[in-house]
């Protein structure tokens, strides 16, 4: 029990202002920035004494000059190393993206691949891909990109002795070697027929569900949409004279010359984070399909909708949404684990900027925050995205 | 009339192996060819890797050419006997070997820190508990010695030793920090909100291997000339917040799963924020979120293998740079199975132990 002379006599100013919830959070608001900023001063502080005492200036001035070293993979634009610091951060960059596209989208194709294979009513199947899943999820992403990189190096020939596939492709450890589509003339027309083939597709797709909403007449939309999608182009190509032909990669001395070169490390990077991604899809999308109840797809076959018409309508709308937040995460994890590039000398962003133009002028505050800088844009761009794409497949209740 | 009618064939089976089978492997055509086709996958791959990883194989040998001169052709079988040779280099790293005896005792004083935290029902687990809280000290202070130890450079730190340090202090110090800032993320007051959102975007933007790079160049200029922290302890410092920031996003899931009426219900009794979030809205949290937190440390665990990049040698970092040994030079595929199979071991384990501790709290209907 409180003694009466306390209970007379007020706390403090300071403690009664504690007590009180709102001014409690004021407070605790102030104390926190104040040792934010204090912190902040101080790192800043140490920073300039550190760089001062080390001789080093921060500035961007680096980037203009000559990197003066070599990309050995620079399929978007090109580059010598009389090019700056700038061009090759770019070409990192462009390195970078290509590496994630086209993982996502063979991580795409694979996981649902296996994803349904794992839903199968086969056993042996349902087996063997659970038994990959499993080992692939649990072993680090960086041992499978130095393991498939290691294959290329160790299991592929030299390239005078090229595995070759019907003397167009050639396999060897130095990369894969496949004829290059030189463009002619009449090029032209085919791209534009492909383009008006996309807008008639558009028109025809508007068109038919509107005769299927007035009549109830269903046309087989998707069937005919690709035949345009490849017909027309097709005939183009042919009427214009097919202008195109390839240029055959051939052996001159140690190496092959002519065709397109894909670089092993481009390969090994590719394929390793896709496959390795795609067993987290996997899991996914099962997850997701498991998730629609019995009922959905039972309902859909009461009303008389055949089975891929209920897979089509029903049961991949629903399944979708469940998917979609976590699918996105994943593409970002690939896109983050890219950076792995380094460990193979894929020369991406972290390889060529963050790396070399690092090591050869010293700058490693500037660098790094530019690196830091894309990797932070490729995450929001990224996850902006795939909300507006989860906010159009969202459920929209009435 | 009895007996007139001729008898009707007996059903199809419908139990036994020979029902199973036909259910399960041949129910269709696609199943059969399907079925057809994984029989000549699995023909064509089992049989080959196992007279490659134990007919063919040799276990003891001094370097690679003696491994390759008692088989019949070079490289036909594995040689394992480069695992075995080296098996100290990968569990101590360049420990030096009179002080083996340290990291001995760590790996045990390890499994009885693991115990209390695993068998819910051990006898006396709250003193077990407070041992596994404090392990990671009284280990941190075995290894690197000083107070009437040995020191011991932690640039010699390698191999499996070196993955558990990372993993284990990255799990143990994640988890509390993560709960922070999870707790932060959901505050009300507007100035930690902020803070912690940035904090936990910023890290889950970029990837760790930049911020390795951060740890080994830049984040000396941080500190006050002088302080000069070694390498081991800055990417401790890096790995533990990055999973943090990972182990958040886990938590504040579980959050907000927990309705309004708890916090209600927590307020209506008189308890303080942290009395009502201890005994009321995070053991519902934590145990809905056990599976994300799960996948978080296995994440994590894995991760710990970027260190190679910036020059720590790891298990895989330490294969890896075995591999450019002149005496044992090509056994790739010897040397990544066997990190394979210890990562997959230890995570597999994890997942598991998750999915049984998920089955047992599911106190749900």
């Amino acid at each position: 029990m409180d003694s009466p002379s306390v209970s007379t006599q007020k706390p403090s100013l300071l403690l009664r202002l504690w007590r009180n919830q709102e001014h409690r959070s004021i407070a605790i608001q102030i104390i926190t920035m104040v040792i934010l900023f204090s912190l902040l001063g101080m790192i800043g502080n140490n920073v300039a004494t550190n760089l001062e005492k080390a001789g080093k200036e921060f500035s961007f001035g680096f980037l203009n000059y000559p990197a003066g070293y070599d990309i050995t993979f620079q399929p978007f634009i090109s580059y010598s190393p009389t090019d700056t610091h700038t061009r090759a951060a770019i070409v990192g960059i462009l390195n970078t993206l290509l590496v994630a596209v086209s993982g996502v989208i063979i991580a795409t194709i694979l996981g649902f691949t296996m994803g349904i294979l794992r839903l199968s009513s086969n056993w042996l199947v349902n087996r063997i891909v659970y038994v990959f899943l499993e080992f692939t999820r649990n072993v680090p992403v960086l041992l499978h990109i130095l393991f498939v990189y290691g294959i290329f190096l160790y299991t592929l020939p030299v390239p005078k002795k090229a595995i070759s596939i019907s003397d167009t492709v050639f396999l060897t450890n130095r990369g894969f070697y496949t004829p290059a589509p030189v463009f002619e003339d009449g090029f032209n027309y085919v791209l534009t027929s492909i383009l008006i083939a996309i807008l008639i597709v558009f028109f025809f797709k508007r068109w038919a569900y509107k005769v299927q909403d007035t009549t109830g007449k269903i046309y087989p939309v998707f069937t005919i949409s690709i035949t345009i999608l490849i017909g027309l182009p097709l005939l183009t190509f042919f009427f214009s004279g097919a202008p195109l032909s390839w240029e055959m990669p051939a052996l001159k001395g140690f190496n092959f010359k002519g065709g397109t070169s894909i670089k092993p490390e481009y390969i090994a990077l590719t394929f390793a984070l896709a496959y390795y991604t795609a067993c987290f899809i996997a899991e996914i999308v099962r997850g997701g399909i498991l998730a629609i109840s019995k009922g959905q797809s039972e309902a859909a076959h009461g009303l008389g909708l055949r089975p891929n018409r209920t897979l089509q309508l029903i049961v991949i709308p629903q399944a979708l949404r469940v998917i979609i937040p976590p699918l996105c995460s994943q593409y970002l994890n690939l896109t983050k684990n890219s950076s792995l590039a380094i460990a193979i000398g894929y020369m991406d962003v972290v390889a060529t900027i963050g790396g070399i133009t690092l090591m050869q002028t010293g700058k490693e505050m500037e660098t790094m925050i530019i690196v830091l800088l894309t990797y932070l844009f490729f995450s929001l761009v990224i996850s902006a995205f795939m909300n507006w794409f989860n906010r159009k497949m969202a459920l929209v209740e009435r | 009339m009895p007996g007139t009618h001729p008898d009707m064939p007996p059903p199809v089976k419908t139990t036994g192996p020979v029902a199973w089978v036909r259910q399960n492997l041949f129910s269709s055509p696609l199943n059969t060819v399907l079925t057809l086709l994984s029989i000549w996958f699995l023909w064509s791959i089992i049989p080959p890797f196992l007279d490659w990883a134990f007919v063919n194989s040799i276990w003891t040998a001094g370097n690679r050419q003696e491994c390759w001169d008692q088989m019949a052709s070079p490289a036909l079988g594995a040689c394992w006997a480069f695992i075995e040779n080296r098996f100290s280099l990968f569990t101590y790293g360049f420990y030096p070997g009179h002080l083996h005896w340290r990291v001995n005792v760590s790996f045990i004083l390890l499994v009885f820190a693991l115990i209390p935290l695993l068998y819910e029902k051990l006898p006396y687990r709250k003193y077990g508990l407070i041992y596994s809280a404090v392990f990671p000290f009284i280990t941190g202070w075995l290894l690197v010695g000083g107070y009437g130890l040995e020191s011991v450079d932690t640039d010699k730190f390698g191999g499996i030793m070196l993955t558990l340090i990372l993993g284990v202090t990255g799990i143990s110090f994640s988890l509390p920090i993560g709960i922070m800032l999870a707790l932060g993320r959901q505050s009300n007051m507007p100035v930690l909100r902020i803070l912690c959102v940035l904090f936990i975007e910023f890290i889950r933007g970029v990837p760790l291997i930049t911020l390795l790079f951060v740890a080994s160049t830049m984040l000396n200029y941080f500190l006050p000339p002088g302080t000069v922290f070694d390498l081991l302890t800055r990417v401790l410092i890096i790995v533990t917040l990055f999973a943090s920031a990972y182990m958040a996003e886990v938590i504040r899931g579980g959050l907000q799963a927990i309705t309004k009426g708890q916090h209600e219900a927590g307020d209506s009794l008189g308890l303080t924020y942290w009395q009502a979030n201890r005994l009321i809205i995070l053991p519902q949290a934590l145990k809905i979120s056990i599976p994300g937190i799960v996948n978080t440390f296995i994440g994590l665990y894995k991760d710990t293998t970027l260190v190679l990049i910036i020059g720590m040698l790891d298990l895989l970092g330490l294969g890896d740079a075995s591999l450019a040994d002149a005496q044992w030079a090509g056994l790739a595929n010897e040397i990544y199975i066997f990190v394979a199979l210890f990562f997959f071991l230890t995570c597999f384990g994890m997942s598991r132990y998750s999915i049984y501790l998920e089955k047992k709290l599911h106190t749900g209907h």
